[in-house]
């Protein structure tokens, strides 16, 4: 049987995992513990439904429902002086809650105070751009949506922005691996040269720990160098590696005996 | 670093006969290449540190031209993602003949530490490449090695770049 | 002899069909003033241009990616290459945003090699935009007149360091290394050959210059309001007028100790910043001075004692067993942070850099987004670059000091 694999996320996982180790979080506190923060708060959940609130690391975070982002960041930027929207995007939690996680982190200048706007958003809905408030939302928007596949509506210009105009897929989901899927890996082959020169070509070599003892081409020998695919063996034949045979035990002896009962 | 004597009239051993013109002709295409600018990432400023004031390079006869219509060799220092292979390529294209490419630095050798889905792992996948650079980023003396390599590499070959090319009857 | 592909030569660049038409240019990948890789695509009526389009994603390279599938330390040196003219702003912000995670903080002597470091490389930066933008603007010999004083501080960082460019200076707790001797009275001496051509070679080209300042003035306007819709930070931020620089308002490392002041441009345009630009290297030399008067004081502790995430020193792992596993185990495994999530914003030398790290105790980070101050500065070109000529263009990207690999990641 072979191992199974969730498809759900297919990032690397750490090799080990300690099974008794208690994961701590980052403290959190309550928001009524800063001023700034709670009337910010307050003014906050007149307009719109704030699902949670805390503070971590001395910034804000509040959640709120992903219609409301447009009402939220209004708010925010006309009362509560949240001048730059710093940044915005995306956390891919479908595996593990089902949706998405954007956040938007707001900075305000004069208060000198920095906060997290958080929204839970369902795969396939779309969020209300913002750029009509800050315009810093247009790349990031687009980010967003070259991404993650999160659409942002109303947005003036809403096409891929990293990735080419023509790609298949949304990198930085859980479900895309970090190497690329099969329309990543020949990508460059068939928009140059097309289908049939994936097999002239041959497939990209993604094991980075590959070692050839006679490499010329990854492996530089400064002073003494080939052309390109030249042999360096010198006639020598690669053997391969002995392993000493007094430690190794024989588990799977062909006369079908369990090695206990030959040494009896 | 090895050898300062550069010996003009040696073939390197190839079993290439070389006339005196294509000495002459070898001469005057070594002593002159000029790069392409085409500095995609960070080797692109080591790049810039080569042909600045310490480790100058002009010296070597090059001078950064900024059309392909006009260079010689293609130095093409950094990442190639996958989005920008389509016009490294057009831009190989449009090169003239004769042409040659060194590729600088891990990320165009073989993708470097960009194990991913947008980086193309080796340039080589699209261009025919003559000199590979290690490094990350290599230093611009390295990047001055890697020329005078490449100008090793003209002087042995014969004049007719016809005859060179089919050596390398790779579809690229 | 060219080898057959699919590309077949196109002339979609021009469109002449009308008298009246605009001409669709494309500011292509591949520009000796383009910065690295911006695609611009411009409208020109004329030599003005009506539109500006800037395509970006020709240096992506899947850096976010990558974080979530390495552990905290692997990652680090990656990091070097996002903005990789002043590698370790982007190291440092980088481990600070894990070490607020964490709760730790680095040593004292620790922070006095880091901050010189990060002054340092501001330096590095500022001396990289003066020459690449006065090698665009026309002024070839300041580009090799600010590499040479580059080549000092290059010198420097590799006797620190090993490396020129990427230099991964700095680790998640402190820094890996201490100063060589004779570094501080080299360092000494570069802060004084910059501050001596700062005032001889650079003003004495370039401030008083009719030419310069014909073609820098007026250039580049950016609004106040504008600049904080957009999003932009730093130099951009400070150049139209706005008093804000994270080392004052939010300091981090010693930043609250140092004594220095933070020039602001009340032009709104590019000479304004250009100006900003060399007073901040000024303010850079200052500040470590101060700090090499710092540095004798402190405790020879280069990283901070936390043993849950972060390998004790050289000296005993190589003779104490226990430090010796648990370096063992946070190299393979990874250490594992407290769940939550962290934004951290450092004044890197081209705006606000910050890293936005969410985890989930895992050695892997869960989601890792880097806030790059040249992504906002490049959208800011589709307005900025309306209704200007094409010679302004090239100054105009010179102006904003973007760097790809910080755009496309």
């Amino acid at each position: 049987m072979r191992k199974y694999t969730p498809k759900g996320n297919v990032q690397g996982k750490a090799y080990y995992t300690d099974r008794y180790h208690v994961v701590p979080s980052v403290p959190t506190f309550d928001v009524a513990t800063d001023e700034v923060f709670a009337k910010q708060l307050e003014l906050l959940s007149a307009k719109v439904e704030v699902k949670s609130a805390k503070i971590m690391l001395g910034q804000m975070i509040v959640e709120i429902n992903h219609a409301d982002n447009f009402k939220a960041l209004e708010t925010l930027k006309t009362e509560c002086d949240y001048a730059i929207l710093s940044e915005m995007s995306a956390v891919d939690y479908l595996a593990k809650d089902g949706n998405f996680e954007v956040f938007y982190q707001m900075h305000n200048l004069k208060d000198v105070k920095r906060m997290r706007l958080v929204m839970r958003i369902e795969q396939g809905l779309a969020v209300e751009s913002v750029v009509p408030l800050y315009k810093s939302a247009n790349f990031a928007e687009r980010e967003m949506f070259d991404m993650f596949g999160i659409v942002s509506n109303n947005h003036p210009f809403m096409k891929r922005i990293l990735m080419p105009d023509d790609w298949e897929g949304n990198p930085l989901l859980k479900t895309y691996p970090l190497q690329g899927d099969e329309f990543a890996s020949w990508y460059e082959v068939d928009k140059i040269f097309g289908k049939d020169a994936r097999e002239a070509i041959g497939p990209e070599i993604r094991d980075q720990s590959q070692i050839d003892r006679y490499d010329t081409k990854r492996f530089s020998r400064v002073g003494y160098e080939v052309p390109f695919g030249a042999d360096i063996s010198e006639g020598e034949t690669e053997t391969a590696i002995e392993y000493s045979k007094t430690f190794l035990v024989d588990y799977q002896k062909a006369d079908g005996v369990k090695p206990a009962e030959h040494r009896k | 670093m090895a050898q300062h004597q550069v010996n003009y009239a040696s073939a390197g051993g190839l079993p290439i006969a070389l006339t005196s013109v294509d000495h002459l002709v070898n001469w005057g295409r070594s002593n002159s290449l000029w790069p392409l600018t085409y500095g995609l990432a960070c080797c692109a400023i080591e790049m810039m540190a080569a042909g600045a004031s310490r480790y100058d390079f002009d010296r070597m006869g090059t001078i950064f031209r900024a059309s392909p219509r006009q260079s010689d060799v293609m130095i093409l220092a950094g990442t190639l993602s996958k989005k920008h292979s389509e016009f490294a390529r057009r831009l190989y294209d449009q090169m003239t003949e004769p042409k040659w490419v060194i590729s600088m630095g891990s990320c165009a050798n073989t993708g470097g530490m960009f194990n991913t889905y947008a980086t193309v792992q080796g340039v080589d996948r699209i261009i025919p490449v003559d000199i590979y650079l290690p490094g990350c980023a290599p230093r611009p003396e390295t990047l001055q090695y890697a020329l005078m390599m490449l100008q090793k590499k003209i002087r042995r070959e014969s004049a007719n770049m016809n005859n060179n090319r089919k050596q390398n009857l790779r579809l690229i | 002899m060219q080898q057959p592909n699919k590309l077949s030569p196109f002339f979609e660049n021009l469109n002449f069909e009308r008298e009246d038409n605009t001409m669709v240019i494309n500011f292509g990948p591949q520009h000796p003033s383009a910065h690295g890789q911006l695609r611009l695509v411009l409208e020109l009526d004329g030599e003005q241009v009506v539109k500006a389009y800037p395509d970006i994603g020709y240096l992506h390279r899947g850096i976010e990616k990558m974080a979530e599938n390495m552990t905290y330390n692997e990652f680090l040196p990656t990091t070097d290459r996002l903005d990789y003219i002043a590698s370790t702003s982007n190291n440092y912000a980088y481990a600070l945003a894990v070490e607020k995670l964490l709760g730790i903080e680095a040593p004292r002597r620790a922070q006095v090699i880091r901050t010189m470091l990060l002054e340092l490389n501001r330096i590095i930066s500022h001396l990289f935009f003066v020459a690449t933008h006065a090698l665009d603007v026309g002024a070839m010999s300041v580009f090799l007149y600010a590499f040479r004083e580059r080549e000092f501080a290059m010198d420097l960082m590799e006797d620190y360091c090993g490396a020129r460019l990427t230099h991964s200076a700095v680790r998640i707790g402190g820094v890996p290394l201490d100063l060589p001797a004779g570094w501080m009275a080299q360092m000494r001496t570069f802060c004084n050959t910059v501050e001596h051509e700062l005032e001889h070679t650079y003003n004495a080209l370039l401030e008083e210059n009719r030419i310069w300042k014909m073609r820098l003035e007026d250039v580049g306007v950016l609004t106040p309001e504008d600049a904080l819709s957009w999003g932009c930070s730093g130099p951009m931020l400070r150049g139209s007028g706005i008093a804000y620089d994270i080392r004052k308002e939010e300091p981090y490392e010693l930043y609250s100790e140092l004594d220095f002041d933070v020039p602001i441009s009340e032009t709104n345009d590019s000479y304004g910043r250009y100006r900003l630009y060399m007073a901040e290297m000024k303010e850079s030399t200052k500040m470590i001075k101060q700090l090499i008067l710092m540095y004798d004081e402190t405790e020879p502790q280069l990283m901070a004692h936390a043993p849950q995430y972060i390998s004790a020193p050289k000296e005993e792992i190589m003779t104490q067993n226990y430090a010796l596993m648990q370096h063992f185990v946070l190299v393979t495994q990874g250490m594992r942070p407290p769940k939550g999530e962290v934004y951290v914003p450092t004044e890197s030398p081209k705006g606000e850099l910050g890293f936005y790290i969410k985890s989930e105790g895992e050695p892997y980070a869960y989601r890792l987004k880097c806030r790059a101050p040249s992504f906002f500065h490049t959208g800011l070109l589709q307005e900025i670059l309306v209704g200007v000529y094409i010679a302004d263009v090239v100054t105009i990207i010179g102006t904003t000091n973007i760097v790809f690999g910080e755009v496309d990641r």
